[in-house]
């Protein structure tokens, strides 16, 4: 005998009460992790995937659209600029670097994205197998995309206009496929990529009059192909990287009054999604705290009535010898056992939950979230139900020290 | 033994028990005045009186249970009334063992645990070899895992007095352990009781207003 194995005798006594009050607790608890998990490891995507970007230019439109399109590939684009006009910013004195994005087709869901190796080297990708793509309707294929589309080098398929599924067939144009990238955890596992030559060859109907270099009197500097005064082609957008940080102060500004386009700052636009989404996470934890309290006050309420069922078997164990601070931490010790079972059983709910909707939900597995990551936080919720299981059981305890032994014995 | 006993010397064989000047009151105006008591080690007494005449409270002074306000309480050498609470929640656990009129197990507790309860509590080591011999002296060592729903009503009774007994206690204070009982069982009660006592070369005080244990006890105590 000892007082642990007592307690658990007494919460099997009344298995359902137990059990109420651990589910109460392990839903409030579960409801946490998952948004713990969800929120953190979505900010870290978040600046993983704008990292090294300073700037995205595009077509005029909803600023947070831009980004979301162009970064995180998730929303439509906002339109098409020039070439010539990107270009031109392009070798503006205040921008480092420059990658151009084309975007409009997609196969099966997954998107396909004209850029140059630029962008490659900004996620630091590399392939796992095949090559770079060097010609045109080439495409090097995300880790994820790959696995889900069953794609492997040598592979043909034909793109589909837009980015979804329903869009018309480009059954005359065929990619190839020529290599696979390595899994990188951020946004280009779920992409393909080829130059921006063959995203236009796909949709022009007089396929491409393409130049070489040498022909050229100015070629683009972002195009190379193209003759930099073309005013027939056009781009996506542009992702930039300042040259010094004058540049974060001047260039949005000259970008968005002097040009047709639009300037959008990935970290400035990615903090104001995450306070869009930040209500609803913070009502759903105000949510789980309501269900916390509630499991707590439970818990208290139990212990309460239960205190006067036990008050003989309280006054006889004091019989045998128990100190009265023996039958305070009894007390205490039931109410923390019931919420470090409820904490343990709630984060393993949680990571649970999480594990089969990234298992089941498809659109899930293309954020990368992953359910087997562990964040110190837990740690604090466990230590915080602890206490908490301290704190209402801390009346029921004090009340336990009390029992006034000779009163309860000799009334029967 | 702890600290306590030995410094207030094993020095009187004289008494086993003993009162002096003994009083308890509830409230201002009703006061209880006890006779001096004195019991030798392996006595067995009756104390008998109607209800309210605090036998009850007599027990409870005895046992520690209850506080007393005036006079002193020796108990094997020791003065119960100077000691510490939680010393007297030790020397409690040592050297008593109680039976009441309601057998008061645990529940949610096994038979096996329940008297296991009893060392744990005291401090001592739990021996469940201990456990069987007790409950096969008193007949229901088949009942050593049963849960305390299944037993019956004289089967509860005698697993608290395997629980009182459990210890090998010197002192073994009963309060009203028949009065629920008929005269059959109250014989097997009272007997088992008497028995079991000697058999430990416990003290025994028995407490009551059953008049059917008068004739089995002649020592005599009068409320």
């Amino acid at each position: 005998m000892n007082l642990l194995s007592l307690v658990v005798s007494y919460l099997k006594a009344k298995p359902l009460n137990t059990l109420l009050n651990i589910v109460l607790l392990a839903l409030g608890i579960a409801v946490i992790t998952i948004l713990l998990l969800f929120s953190n490891q979505l900010k870290e995507k978040i600046s993983d995937n704008t990292k090294g970007i300073d700037l995205v230019v595009g077509a005029k439109g909803s600023p947070l659209q831009l980004i979301l399109c162009n970064i995180f590939h998730i929303d439509f684009p906002t339109g098409n600029i020039k070439l010539y006009e990107a270009d031109r910013l392009a070798k503006h004195r205040l921008v480092k670097s420059a990658i151009p994005l084309a975007l409009g087709d997609s196969y099966q869901n997954f998107r396909i994205i004209g850029t140059n190796r630029q962008y490659m080297e900004l996620y630091k990708a590399e392939l796992a197998s095949g090559d770079w793509w060097n010609a045109d309707m080439e495409v090097v294929v995300g880790d994820n995309a790959a696995k889900l589309l069953q794609l492997k080098e040598g592979d043909k398929f034909e793109s589909s206009h837009g980015l979804t599924k329903e869009g018309s067939a480009h059954e005359a144009h065929p990619f190839l496929v020529k290599g696979i990238l390595k899994k990188t955890s951020s946004v280009i596992d779920n992409l393909i990529f080829t130059n921006i030559f063959s995203i236009w060859s796909v949709h022009d109907e007089h396929d491409g009059e393409k130049h070489t270099a040498d022909s050229m009197s100015n070629p683009s500097r972002l195009v190379p192909s193209v003759e930099s005064s073309d005013s027939t082609k056009e781009i996506t957008s542009l992702l930039i990287k300042y040259r010094n940080p004058i540049a974060a102060l001047q260039l949005p500004r000259y970008i968005n009054s002097q040009t047709s386009m639009q300037a959008a700052s990935p970290s400035f636009e990615a903090a104001r999604l995450f306070s869009i989404l930040g209500v609803g996470v913070e009502a759903m934890t105000g949510f789980a705290y309501v269900i916390i309290f509630i499991s707590a006050l439970s818990i208290f309420i139990a212990l309460y009535n239960s205190l006067k069922e036990r008050q003989y078997d309280l006054a006889i164990m004091r019989s045998m010898g128990a100190s009265k601070s023996k039958l305070f931490m009894t007390t205490l010790m039931e109410g923390t056992t019931l919420t470090f079972l409820g904490s343990i059983i709630g984060l393993a709910l949680g990571h649970g939950v999480l594990y089969l909707f990234t298992a089941l939900v498809e659109e899930s597995q293309k954020t990368g979230i992953s359910a087997m990551i562990f964040y110190v936080e837990e740690v604090y919720l466990l230590v915080g139900s602890i206490v908490l299981g301290i704190i209402c059981s801390l009346i029921p305890a004090f009340q336990a020290y009390r029992t006034d032994i000779h009163k309860v014995l000799a009334g029967n | 033994m702890s600290g306590i006993f030995r410094r207030s010397g094993i020095s009187s064989k004289t008494g086993m028990i003993k009162t002096r000047s003994l009083s308890y009151s509830y409230c201002a105006e009703g006061k209880i005045q006890f006779t001096d008591l004195t019991i030798q080690t392996g006595e067995q007494f009756l104390l008998l009186g109607e209800s309210g005449s605090g036998k009850t409270t007599l027990v409870h002074l005895l046992g520690g249970l209850l506080r007393s306000q005036q006079g002193t309480i020796e108990v094997h050498g020791t003065d119960i009334t100077k000691l510490s609470e939680s010393a007297l929640d030790r020397f409690r656990g040592q050297h008593y063992g109680f039976i009441f009129q309601r057998n008061h197990l645990i529940s949610a507790l096994s038979v096996e645990k329940n008297l296991l309860m009893a060392p744990f509590l005291a401090g001592l080591k739990q021996d469940k070899e201990r456990v069987a011999e007790v409950l096969n002296q008193l007949g229901i060592g088949v009942k050593q895992h049963a849960a305390i729903r299944e037993l019956s009503l004289g089967q509860a009774q005698r697993v608290a007095i395997a629980r009182a007994i459990l210890n090998k206690p010197s002192v073994i204070l009963a309060d009203e352990p028949t009065s629920a009982l008929d005269d059959k069982n109250c014989d097997r009660v009272s007997d088992l009781l008497m028995s079991i006592a000697e058999q430990n070369k416990a003290t025994l005080v028995i407490a009551t207003h059953d008049q059917r244990l008068k004739n089995k006890i002649k020592n005599l105590i009068q409320l």
